[in-house]
This record gives C-alpha cells, structure tokens and sequence, in this order.
C-alpha cells in the first residue's frame, strides 16, 4: 500500500465515525477498528522490504517553492513507531467502544482519535521537515481536542489548554529549530539533512537550531522542566490517556530525538542537555509517581520518568545507548499502556481511581490483577519480564556515562530512577489489588468483558514473550537501532539476554528492587513527610502566569483602545509630524528659486482676516453657532481667494458648497447642545495644543516649501491646457477636465456624494427607530421658538426668487463646458433653491410639494452618468469618451453639443439629490422633535383669515 | 478594444445606482440584483485574472486619454488577484448578509453594499494616484455606511471614532498627493515611476515627505501600528457581514504599499534611501505582537477577532517590509489566506452572538448554543487557520514568510516575534473557544442538575424549538472554510503565481512602457469634420483660458 494511503487513511477514516455513529455504537467501533487496521495491514506489506534494509518512499511535491513537500519514507525506525501507533491504537479502539458509556459521544471521540492517529503516523513516516511539523501540530490539536473531550469538566478544559500551550510553544520553537536546519542544508528533507551531520554540526546555527528543535522534544515528551502538563492530559478519558499520553504522542519528541540522532548527536551540547534533562525527569517523575494517590497520576508521572529515561540514553551519543533506547521504547509501549487501561478499568469498575479508596482487588479483579501485577512488575524492573532488559541495558550505559566530569554521578542517579520506578510499581500492585477486600467501594467492582480486558492481556503477553525470549525482539531491535544509527555510529554487538553475568548493571538493578521494596514498607511514613514539605506546584504556576499576562495582555490592551478618540487623533499627529520631519531632514533641498508676487494690501487684508477667524475659532470653537459663523467666513475667504488666483470655477464651486454645507450644519445644530462641553483639563490641552501647533507648523512647513519652488519637473498641467478645446471640445479647461479627461474620478466624486446622502438617511432611519425617537418627542426646545417662523415676506421673496435660481442653475449648467459653470455648480445651486423653500416655508410645507424621490434622483444621476460613459462603448471606444460636434438649426447661432453634457447632467442631478436627501432627512428628525410643524406655508397668512378659505388636510403624521 | 478591465467598476456602480432607482422599496428585489451582480463581478474578475495570468499587463484609458494626461487603468497579475479575492468574499459575504437577514436590517444595505465594492476594485485596478484617492473615498464613504449599518449606541459610538479617523487619513492622502504632484508634476503612476527615478540626490526632501506621508496613509488603511487605533472597535462593532467584507479593506493598504513602493518609491533610489528599512519592519513587528497581545487580553469574541486582524497585517507588513521577491510573495499569500481566515472568524461570531441568547459576544459561559458542536468545529478550523496552526494556510503563510525572513539582518527578531506572538494568540483562542463552546456544557450540566427534578415534564414540551436557525450562513462559513483548504491544498500553484506576480512587480519596465505607450484618442481639429477648415481652432482657447485654468489641482475640487 502507498505511504501516502496509510497516511492519508486515518483521516480519510475520521469522517467515518461521525456518520456511523447513527448506525449505532457497534457499527461505528467497527468501522473504526477496519480502517486502522486497513491501515496497519497496509503498513506491515512493507515489512519484509524494510526488514532486507530497504527503504519504503513516496514523494509528491506540495509547495516546491519553500521546499514543503508531502515526501515520505519508511525504514526501521519508523517502522516500529507505525506498528505502534497503529497496533496499540487497534487495542485502544476495542478497549475505547466498551469504556466509553453511552452518554459519551463516540462519534466524536473517533473522530478524533483517528485524526490523531494520522497525525501520528505522518510524523513518523514523515522525509520532510516542514510537513513533520505540520503533522507534529496536528497532535498537539488532536490531543487539545481529546484532552477536552469532556468539555464540562473544568479539569479536562483546563489541561487541554494547558497541554495546547506547552506543546504549542515547543512546536512553535520547534519550527524555528527546523528552518534554521533547512537553511543549513539547503534543503527541508529529512533524507538529505541526515547525510549532513558535518555540515550542520559545524555551523555557528547548530546551537540555536539544536535548542529550538529540542524544547520541542522536550515539550511533547515532557521532560523537565515540561513535564508538568503531562499529569494534567489525564483528565482525558483513559484510552486517551493509554494511547497519547503514554504510547504515542509523548513518544513524538523521542522519535525526533532518535531520528535526528545522527545530525545532532554526539556534540558536547547534545549531551549536556539530553542527557541532564533526561535524567532528572527520570527521578524527578518517578519521585513524585511515588506519592500520588490518583492511578492515572501515578501512571503519568511514571511515564514522565520512564521518558526521562529514553531521553537519557539517546542523549549519551552513544550506539549501545540508541539501541538501549529503542528496545525500551518497545517495551516500554507494552507495559505501560496495559498498565493504563487497567487503570482505566478499575476507574470504569469502581468508580474512583483513589488508591487510598482501593485495595483488596485481587480476589474481586482476578484477571485484572494478573496482568496489572505482570505489566507492573515490567515496569519495577523485575527478570523475565521485558521492563528488566531494557532497563539492565540502560543501568549498563549509565555505569559508563560521565557526566560534568563526574563519573559516579549518572550510575547513582540511574539507580535512584530505577530504585524510585520499582517502589512505585510494588506500590501499584500492592496498594490496589493486595490488602483485604473492603466493603466501601463506590461500586463493587468486577472483571470487566472481555472487550475491555483482551487489549490489556495481549499486550501482558507480548511482555512475558520479549521478557523471557529476548532473542525474538532482537531482529527488529537491531534493523531499528541501525536506522537510528544511520551512518553516524556501527550497530553494538552482543545480544539482548536476560544473563549477562554479574555485571555492575546487575548490582544496580539488585540494588534498586530492594530499595524500591523497603520504601513500599515505609510508605506511609514517607508520604506523611512528602505531603509536609512545600514544593512548587506546576499547575498553580502554570496558571497563574496564563492569568497574569491574559491579564497584562486586557490592561494593555484596555489602556491602549481606550476609546479616547482625541488620543488616537494625538497619536496620529506625533506620528506623522515626526515621520515626515524624519523624512525632510534626512532628505537634502534646494533654495527658494521661484520668483514671488508682490503682496497688495487687499489680498493682505482678506488674508489676515482668514488667519483672524481661524485663530478665534480655536478659542469660540465651544460655542457652535459661533464656530459656524466663523468657519463661514473662513470658507468664503478661501472662495474669494480662489477667484483672487484666477481660478472662478473653483470659487464657484467653492462658495455654493459652502452655502450649502452651513445651511445643513444649522439645522443639525438644532438638535445640539449649543455649545460643546469641556472635557479635559488644562495639562492636557497643552499637551494637545501643543501638538496640534506642531501639526499645523508642518502642513504649513510644507506648503511653503512648495511654494517657493520652482516644479522639479514640468507639471503635465501643459496638455491638459492646450487639448482641452482640441480634445474635449470645451474652452473651460477646468470643466474639461472634470467632465471629460478627468471625468472618471467625477463619476467616483459624485457616488461619493450620493453614498454620503443614502446613509444620512440610513442613519436617520436607524435612529428614528431606535432610542433616540423618544428622547426627540420628548424633547423641549432650550431656546425661546420664533413666533413667527415663516414670516410672510420671506416666503414671497423666496416664490418670486425660485423660477429666477432655477434659471440661473440652468444656466450655469448650460455655460459650463466653455465658461465657469458646470453640473456640479449648477446642482448645488438649483439644490439651494429648493433649500431657500424648506426654510422659508417650512420642512412639512415644502416636503409635500416634492414629487419625486430623491433617492431617485441620485439613483438616476449615477445611472445617466455611468450611461454617458458606457454609451462611448458602442462607439467602440472607452468607458466615458467624449464625442462632440457643432450644430445649426437656422434662426440660432451655432452650437456645440457633447457627451459630456449628458455626463454634466448625471453630475448635476447627483448633487441635487444628495442635499435634498440630506436636507429630507434632518426635515424627519425635526417633525419627530418638538418643533412646530406648519401646516401653512406662512405662520400669518391674511388669506386664511377669510372665512371661505377651505380647511388644510391637517397636520401631517408625526407633528405634535 | 476590451472593455472588461472597468467592468468590476462600472458594474456594481451601475446596480446600485438601479437598486435605489426602482428597488429601494423591495428587499427581495435588491437581494437577487445584488447578488446577481455580485457573482457575474466574480465571473468577471476570473476572466480579468485569467488573462492576466499570462504576464499580459492590460491598459484601458478612460475617456481614451492618453496616460499619463487622462486616467488609467491597469490589471496585472497583482490588481487581478486582488479584485478577483473581493469578488469572490464578496459573494460570500452577501450570501451570508442575505441568510442572516442583516440586510433587512437598515436601509440601502445592497446599493451601499454594491458601491464598496467599486470602490474596492477602483482602488486595485486604477493606475492613478489621485484616482486611488477618488477610489479611496468611495470605498471609506460606502464603509461608514455599511458601518452604521442598522445602528446602535455602541455602533454608532465606533462608527464616529472609525469616520474622523479616517477623515484624519484622508487629509493625509491629499497633502502626501498634493506634495507628489508638487514635487514631479504627475499622478500617474507609471509616469510618477518614470520621473522619480529620474530625480537625483539634490532636493530630495519633498518627495521624501511625500513617500513617507503616503505610505502613512496605506498604513492608516492597513492599521499598522501606531496607526491602527480605528480598528478595533470599528471591526467589532461592524455588523458582521461588514466586518467579514472589511477582511479585504485593510488588504488595500497593504496593495498600496506593494504597488506604489515597488513601482513609484523602490528602496534603491536616491530618493527613498534610508526612508522604510528603518520603522517600517519594527512596526510590523509591533503590529503583530500588539495584535496577538489583543487577542489574549479581549474580553469578546467580536473584540478577540478584531486584533487578531491586527495581528495578521502585522505578520503581511513583516513579510513586506523584508522586500524581497521572497517576501512580497509570501505576504500576497498571506494575505489571501487571512482575508478568508477573518471573514470566517467574523462571520462565525455572529453566529455566535446571535444564537447565545444572553451574552452577546462577551466571553463568558453561557448555556450551549443550537448547532453548537459544528459552530465549534468551525470556530476550531478558523482559529487554527488565523492562529497559523497547521494543517491551514496560516501554517503554510507562515512557514513563507519565515523563510522569506530568513535572509534578513533581523532574523532572530522575525522569527522571535512571530513565533512567540503565535502561542499568545493559540493561547488567547484557546480561552476563548473553551470559554464559549466547552464551558457551555458545564453550564448545561449545572443547569440540569438544578431544574431536572421538577422539569422532568417540561422537557418534552420545551423540545418543540422556536424556530431553525437559518442555514445560509453556515454555508456561507463553510464555502470560507471550504476556500481556505483550497488554498492550503492548491498552495503549490498559488504561490507559483504569486511568485510571477511579484517578478512581475519586481521588473516593472513593461508595467510603465504598457501605461505610457499606450496611445490614446487622436487630437484633431475640433471641428475638422463637419466644419469649415480654415477657421483656427487655437486661438479662442488662447483667449479663454488664460484667464480660467490657471488651477494646478487636476481636476480636484
């Protein structure tokens, strides 16, 4: 079978249980169980070319780019690491569908074991770095997922959280470590990376890249000072815990280890790391396994030292070690994941996995009790059980370790691991099967089916098997020891035996079992101690460091996204400011070359009067009508201005939209406080101050140093000057350009101004029917009202004006494209015509006299525009190019008409619609509000004194 | 003549302008317009990428004036691929907005809606300066819209502050083109790369100002630190549609900046020596630490998701400001992938805080939500996708953007902040997944614990639901989900052709002889054909504009 299939199996097969889950609890066991089993059938098809010493490949190129490529390779190591993962996993599955009760959702639960398994298969048959991360991730995400599967328990979310962080972060360095070595080698695949131990061991990048790669091992295999989160995984259902936690997934950084071994072995680092960390996790994990009184904690730490254990002998660099290694991976696979599903058995039999609260099993439990007791007298170390040979092999390496220079130090604290490891698996069997039966059980407990049961004694057979005839497991042992090996180190001779003689390790071991047997007999004065000496717990740490920098993380964030919109306005100053300052200084520039234009006084004058009202602004600026005032004259100064520097267009343009804009700012200000409130204090309007005077000193810094020079380069101004008339066919060039070679950006002009209207009246639709309604109808105005607020004479003037404004709009329309003027001009003017009427006459009044919508009207404005423009394609020519001709009809002049006038006219009807819609909608709030709704046109009307002038319909809907 | 390359313009323009003519009135009406147009805008971004594709650089001059003089516009690989991203978001966005009932929920949603889109496929496709900045407007002008969308205190509260913030940009964007326009007499920016080149060492400083000014505004857009203070209440308040489309307006920033610093400022020109190298990758940087620092400290989901958008540009202006081929590249997909990743995440929010029936958005416990375990399921893929875990392509971006770091002096800064400012955000999305999906249960199992001695009976009579909770969203999340596997599994050719798009930037020559060589209209006698020949032309427009045209603001107002 492909690599690629049984890779890709388990997660093609993850979408099975979800689906067969509604064929019952049955069927979707099964079809779990097939697919992995599919998949290891797939896997041992390759044994026998693995076992000749061939390699097994797949390649299919990814991201060719970076070097990510799904290649993948099979030899001896990740042989057995597959047939682990995919045969404990089968024994998991069947122990799984009977553990599991019914209220727990199996589906889900397969899901995601199956998405662990691929994950855990890709690792190991994984030839290319970066995909080996992907998948290294992909358990730390699967076991978040499996950690947390009973999401009501806050253990199990909290040591989800707690097992994604750890891992999270070591394969996040990890990552890091990876790259560095693809940069090394200049390649990302495994195959090559292993052919360049010289290269990479000599690089300056070895180290940093070694750190990065192990804090990932260490993190996934929890080592000290990682070990911590291991413990806390087991709030995870106990297949979990049997598969990930003690089979697989904690043995990922160990395989990483072996199968880096040949690159990063064998330096002075490599072994002052692996080695310390890997020793005082054995002792360390196994000390604390001791006294912990839950099994599965006990069980955990003691995975925890039986790892520190691996790491250990992978860290001496020597080949007697790997293969010590790789034996007690085997082994270790074996004993412990037994050890855990008899746990995970009295747990589903007793109902509690409290030693204290056990004892007395053996004659309830009698076939748990006899591979419990085999499988943990593997784990103590005991002859004929497999545990004892791999653990002889690994006192053997430890006798000739030297570590710091001190050569009794690695012997000593490798007995003190095993002495530790042999009293905590005497106490495991003593403490729960030994002892008399008790009557208090949660439950009384049984010997469960054998569902649950066969998977744990397949295994026990597999250890008293290798226990007692090494010789079977040694074929494999050495194919994989040599693939660990690769070309770095020879493959050790001897055998794996049970007699070696009296060798040093054999005193060690004798040592160990007797001293593990007397702290079982003083265990309970021991723990008393244990339980009083303080020692740091990882979890209060772990936790409180999460809670404090999520904590350091909200103040900051708090702090910074306060809301203060004046702050961020600061912020954005200084910024600016002193970038640009940073720019200029560092940039170099010439001298003023550009000739001035003397200054007249009259200019003079309007120019102080600019800068007058600007400055008083800044101090009235809290009283608004003041303010408005005051940017009034401001926007006519800058108009007159326009005109001053030959430019009529603009101050057309200028001045209309500042009639208008004012008149619209006055009616809002009818809803506003009339003068704005003092927010802060005096420190900080300096502060402020300062920095708006710093803005200003820059945009007017860098005005002027515009204008006292002379163009670099020659502006393109120059074309559009002399092609206006040849091209656009109008003589204002400014008109021109707006609505011809420009005209494109006049399209996107005028929908901005037409968006702008839609969501004043979006916005005054949303707000009359939120809160803000009530507070309008009940709302009192502050102000004494007019008593005459349409006054007669007004409302004549404005009707005899009306046909006189509308004239002159068409005119300036007409005029446009040779003579100031134009669409925009002319719709502003025509808009404050009708403006003129609202104010004079009254919104109500003048409201019902409009006949057509103006959303229409600024529909249809970008509608004839962008018609204009599209109508060019019929001409086979671009979006908005502009035709013209001249025309006679005998009894008028000649006369030119073009395109763009349709343009114009979109233009035109744009604007006219955008400010009568905004106009419409303050006209809405101002009917909710308490002001008086006329019914008349004028508030004094003689005419209606008169007794024959019929009733008005009324006040219209909404008026008070 | 092909004309499709103003179609993604005129096209939504065109709609919203019918939508509110005849359908403003009528729902139904807008939403089968909308999404009419919508979908053949996408079709139609496929065929301008398509032909893109090739390396063939299309030109099209508007009014047939000839460039620089008139306005142009170009799709290239970079501008194809960012309007064909909108469109298909867009699509999916509307889907959502439709199925979720937001666009009933205010007024002009769809003609708004349809305007946003032209003004984010003007601000791709133009070739102008000053018509990005028309674009600019349109599009922040719809946004404020969309924004306010169906209002609320809170909304309206962020909308205010993401409105003056943007004004503040704006301003900025015109003094930075006011400036340009001053120093080299163009804003066309082919033409603009032509002249600045030619610019040497003497009288610098203004044209300096100006880069740094424009690349401010691009930062302002792409909400690069210290300028990114709009955005996280303006994305979490934002209905969520607006903000899952709004996934694509901080991509805007970072194009500008790809477009015009590689095309009009590269880094090795006398003028721009010394000017980004220094703030612009120690911004990034901050960016991104900040925003994942947001992510851990955000005590909502909708607040959560907003500075992880932070985040994300941080991450795209790092793999920028390296600026390298490598780099540019891998920031193109990053930005891909993140656009699909927030959108998803937005989305999948309001689905959240429209099925919890108290909290809101808050991050607290709160009784399971109906659909719970797909809606976390979901959540999971899009948070691995955002956090950059694998399998996604947030794993895959930022594996490029890694390796596109690695050639540079700050190796160990990149690699340190990027890293490390991925666990806080896995940390900071693991709270809060478990908080939201996980810690329901526990509410649900105390809440049974209480009630179930009486409630007994109850229970069956509670089973009857109110009502299904809409599918359409959903689909519209998966087909974002559904996207983002693509792009992981499709990342071989994607990043072969986002590799061709930043050769394609990095050797502009082509992109500037297509703009300026261009030919535009032929200027002839304007009254050549049907009139008398003899009578000059030339001399009314001496007379007429001498004293009317003396404005060199090009065509502002």
């Amino acid at each position: 079978m492909s690599l690629f299939l049984i890779v890709a199996l388990p997660f093609l097969g993850a979408l099975l249980p979800g689906l067969m889950i509604q064929a019952g609890r049955r069927i979707c066991g099964m079809a779990t169980l097939a697919v992995t089993l599919t998949a290891l059938v797939g896997l041992l098809s390759h044994l026998p070319a693995v076992a000749r010493g061939e390699v097994v490949q797949a390649r299919l190129p990814w991201l060719p780019d970076l070097g990510l490529n799904a290649n993948f390779f099979l030899d001896g190591l990740g042989m057995m690491f597959a047939c682990l993962i995919l045969g404990i996993g089968a024994l998991i599955i069947i122990y799984a569908r009977y553990y599991l009760e019914r209220s727990d959702n199996m589906g889900e639960f397969f899901t995601y074991l199956l998405l662990f398994q691929g994950a855990m298969v890709g690792i190991v048959l994984c030839d290319n770095i970066l995909m080996l991360l992907i998948f290294w991730e992909l358990t730390s995400l699967a076991s978040f997922l499996l950690i947390g599967y009973w999401k009501h328990l806050p253990e199990g979310r909290q040591g989800a959280r707690m097992a994604l962080a750890v891992t999270g972060m070591g394969g996040l360095a990890m990552i890091g470590g990876m790259l560095l070595l693809g940069q090394i080698v200049g390649s990302y695949d495994l195959t090559a990376i292993l052919e360049n131990r010289e290269a990479i061991q000599a690089s300056p990048m070895y180290l940093p890249a070694l750190i990065l790669i192990l804090l990932g091992c260490f993190t996934k295999s929890a080592q000290f000072p990682f070990h911590f989160w291991l413990p806390h995984a087991m709030a995870a259902p106990t297949p979990v815990s049997a598969y990930l936690h003690s089979a697989t997934m904690v043995k990922a950084g160990i395989f990483l280890m072996a199968r880096m071994w040949p690159v990063l072995s064998g330096t002075e680092a490599w072994f002052a790391i692996v080695t310390t960390a890997g020793l005082i996790t054995m002792v360390l994990g196994a000390l604390i396994a001791i006294f912990k009184n839950d099994l599965k904690a006990l069980l955990a730490f003691s995975t925890v030292s039986h790892l520190g254990l691996i790491t250990m002998l992978l860290g001496t660099g020597t080949p007697y070690g790997a293969m010590a290694a790789v034996f007690h991976i085997i082994n270790h696979a074996t004993f412990k994941a037994a050890l855990f599903m008899s746990a995970g058995i009295i747990d589903h039999e007793a109902h509690t996995r409290h030693i204290p609260a056990l004892g007395g099993l053996r004659k309830l439990m009698p076939i748990t009790f006899v591979f419990a007791t085999i499988a943990s007298l593997s784990m103590a170390g005991i002859p004929f059980f497999n545990g004892f040979l791999s653990k002889e092999m690994m006192l053997e390496e430890a006798a000739h370790t030297t570590l710091f220079d001190t050569p009794w130090l690695a012997p000593v604290l490798a007995t003190i691991g095993a002495l530790l490891s042999a009293a905590y698996s005497f106490r495991y069997i003593s403490h729960v099967f030994l002892g008399p039966v008790r009557d208090d059980y949660p439950h009384k407990p049984h010997d469960p089916g054998f569902g649950m049961w066969g998977p744990p004694a397949f295994l026990t057979v597999l250890v008293v098997v290798i226990g007692v005839a090494p010789f079977l497991a040694e074929p494999a042992v050495r194919l994989v020891t040599s693939a660990v090996l690769g070309n770095a180190g020879e493959l050790p001779g001897g055998h794996l035996a049970i007699w070696h003689g009296v060798t040093p390790a054999l005193k060690m071991s004798g040592i160990a079992v007797l001293g593990g047997l007397l702290i079982l007999l003083a265990w309970h004065p021991l723990s008393r101690a244990w339980e009083a000496t303080p020692r740091p717990e990882a979890k209060t740490i772990f936790d409180g460091v999460i809670r404090g920098s999520a904590g350091a993380a909200g103040w900051l964030t708090q702090r910074l996204h306060d809301g203060s919109l004046t702050r961020y306005a600061l912020i954005f100053m200084v910024a600016v400011v002193a970038l640009g300052a940073h720019a200029w200084f560092t940039g170099t520039a010439t001298a003023p070359n550009r000739e001035l234009i003397p200054l007249e006084p009259l200019p003079a004058a309007g120019w102080l009067l600019l800068v007058t009202a600007a400055v008083f602004l800044v101090f009235i600026h809290r009283n608004r009508l003041l303010a408005l005032v005051m940017m009034g004259v401001i926007g006519l100064m800058v108009s007159i201005a326009f005109n001053y520097l030959s430019a009529p267009d603009l101050a057309l343009t200028q001045i209309s939209v500042e009639v208008v804009t004012i008149i619209l700012m006055l009616l809002a200000l009818n809803f506003l406080p009339n003068t704005t409130p003092v927010e802060s204090g005096w420190p900080r309007r300096i502060r402020d101050g300062i920095v708006a005077l710093a803005g200003g000193i820059a945009a007017a810094g860098l005005t002027y140093t515009i204008l006292v020079q002379n163009p670099v380069m020659e502006p393109i101004s120059g074309y559009h000057l002399e092609n206006a008339y040849k091209g656009g066919g109008g003589h204002n060039v400014v008109n021109v350009i707006l609505v011809d070679i420009r005209g494109f950006d006049t399209f996107g002009e005028i929908i901005v101004l037409g968006i702008a209207a839609l969501i004043i009246y979006a916005l005054t639709e949303a707000l009359l029917r939120g809160p803000v309604r009530a507070r309008l109808i009940k709302r009192r105005p502050d102000q004494p009202r007019s008593g005459d607020a349409h006054p007669l004479m007004m409302v004549v003037v404005t009707r005899v004006m009306l046909p006189v404004m509308l004239m002159v709009g068409l005119y300036i329309f007409l005029r446009g494209h040779n003579e100031p003027g134009g669409g925009f001009i002319a719709g502003l003017v025509v808009a404050i015509a009708v403006v003129v009427q609202y104010m004079a006459s009254g919104f109500a009044w003048a409201d019902e006299r409009i006949r057509y919508p103006y959303h229409g009207i600024i529909g249809s404005g970008v509608f004839v525009a962008g018609l204009t423009g599209i109508g060019a394609w019929f001409a086979g020519a671009p979006f908005l190019t502009s035709a013209f001709g001249y025309f006679r009809i005998p009894p008028m002049e000649e006369f030119e008409l073009a395109t763009a006038m349709a343009f114009d006219l979109g233009v035109f009807l744009a604007v006219v619609g955008a400010v009568m819609l905004s106009l419409h909608s303050f006209s809405r709030i101002a009917r909710l509000a308490d002001m008086p709704v006329n019914e008349h046109a004028m508030d004094i009307d003689p005419s209606r004194e008169m007794p024959q002038s019929h009733p008005s319909e009324g006040r219209t809907e909404g008026g008070t | 003549m092909t004309h499709w390359i103003v179609a993604p313009i005129v096209l939504p323009a065109m709609m919203a302008a019918i939508i509110v003519l005849i359908a403003r009135e009528h729902l139904a009406l807008q939403r089968v317009l909308s999404m009419a147009a919508t979908v053949a805008l996408a079709l139609i971004a496929a065929g301008l990428a398509w032909h893109a594709a090739d390396g063939t650089i299309a030109v099209y001059l508007l009014g047939d004036w000839q460039a620089p003089f008139g306005i142009v516009l170009v799709a290239d690989r970079l501008s194809t691929t960012f309007v064909l991203l909108t469109a298909v978001l867009a699509v999916i966005v509307l889907l959502y907005a439709i199925g979720s009932g937001w666009d009933g929920r205010g007024r002009h949603f769809h003609a708004l809606f349809q305007f946003q889109l032209m003004g984010i496929a003007g601000a791709f496709l133009t070739g102008d300066a000053f018509n990005l900045f028309v674009f600019f407007e349109v599009l922040l002008i719809a946004s404020y819209g969309l924004m306010l969308h169906s209002g609320g205190t809170e909304r309206y509260r962020a909308g205010v502050q993401y409105v003056v913030y943007n004004l503040l940009g704006s301003t900025l964007f015109l003094f930075a083109l006011g400036t340009i326009y001053a120093e080299t007499g163009t804003l066309n920016m082919a033409h603009l790369a032509q002249r600045v080149a030619e610019i040497g060492s003497e009288a610098t400083g203004g044209l300096r100002v100006a880069a740094v000014l424009l690349l401010l505004v691009f930062a302002v857009k792409a909400a690069i630190l210290p300028l990114h203070f709009w955005l996280p209440g303006a994305y979490a308040h934002a209905p969520a549609p607006v903000a899952a489309l709004f996934a694509v307006m901080t991509k805007i920033g970072a194009y500008g900046i790809i477009r015009v610093y590689t095309l009009v400022f590269p880094p090795d020109l006398a003028v721009t020596q010394g000017l980004f190298d220094t703030w612009l990758l120690p911004g990034a940087l901050l960016t991104l630490a900040l925003g994942m620092i947001g992510v851990l400290g955000s005590r909502g989901l909708d607040r959560l998701v907003a500075f992880a958008v932070i985040g994300s540009m941080g991450m795209l202006m790092a793999s920028i400001s390296v600026f390298t081929e490598k780099g540019i590249s891998a920031a193109l997909y990053y930005a891909i992938h993140s656009t699909l990743a927030t959108a998803a995440l937005f989305l999948l929010v309001d689905v959240v805080r429209d099925r919890r029936k108290g909290p809101s958005a808050r991050l607290t416990a709160a009784p399971p939500i109906e659909g719970g375990a797909l809606i976390a399921g979901m959540f999971f893929a899009a948070a691995i996708a955002m956090t950059g875990l694998p399998p996604l392509s947030g794993f895959l971006g930022k594996l490029l953007i890694l390796d596109a770091a690695a050639q540079t002096p700050a190796l160990a800064w990149v690699w340190a902040v990027i890293l490390g400012s991925s666990l806080v955000a896995v940390v900071g999305f693991a709270r809060a997944g478990s908080t939201v999906f996980w810690k329901s249960h526990e509410v649900a199992a105390d809440q049974a614990r209480v009630t179930d001695p009486e409630e007994e009976q109850g229970a069956h009579e509670a089973a009857d639901p109110p009502a299904r909770p809409p599918v359409l969203p959903l689909v519209a999340i998966g087909a974002l989900l559904a996207l983002l596997v693509a792009v992981t599994v499709l990342a071989g050719p994607i990043t072969r052709y986002l590799g061709a798009t930043t050769a394609q930037l990095f050797a502009p020559q082509p992109y500037i002889s297509a703009v300026l060589e261009k030919a535009g209209k032929e200027i002839a006698d304007p009254h050549g054909a049907g009139h008398a020949e003899g009578e000059a032309a030339e001399a009314p427009v001496e007379d007429h504009t001498g004293g009317v045209a003396q404005d060199n603001e090009g065509g502002s107002h």
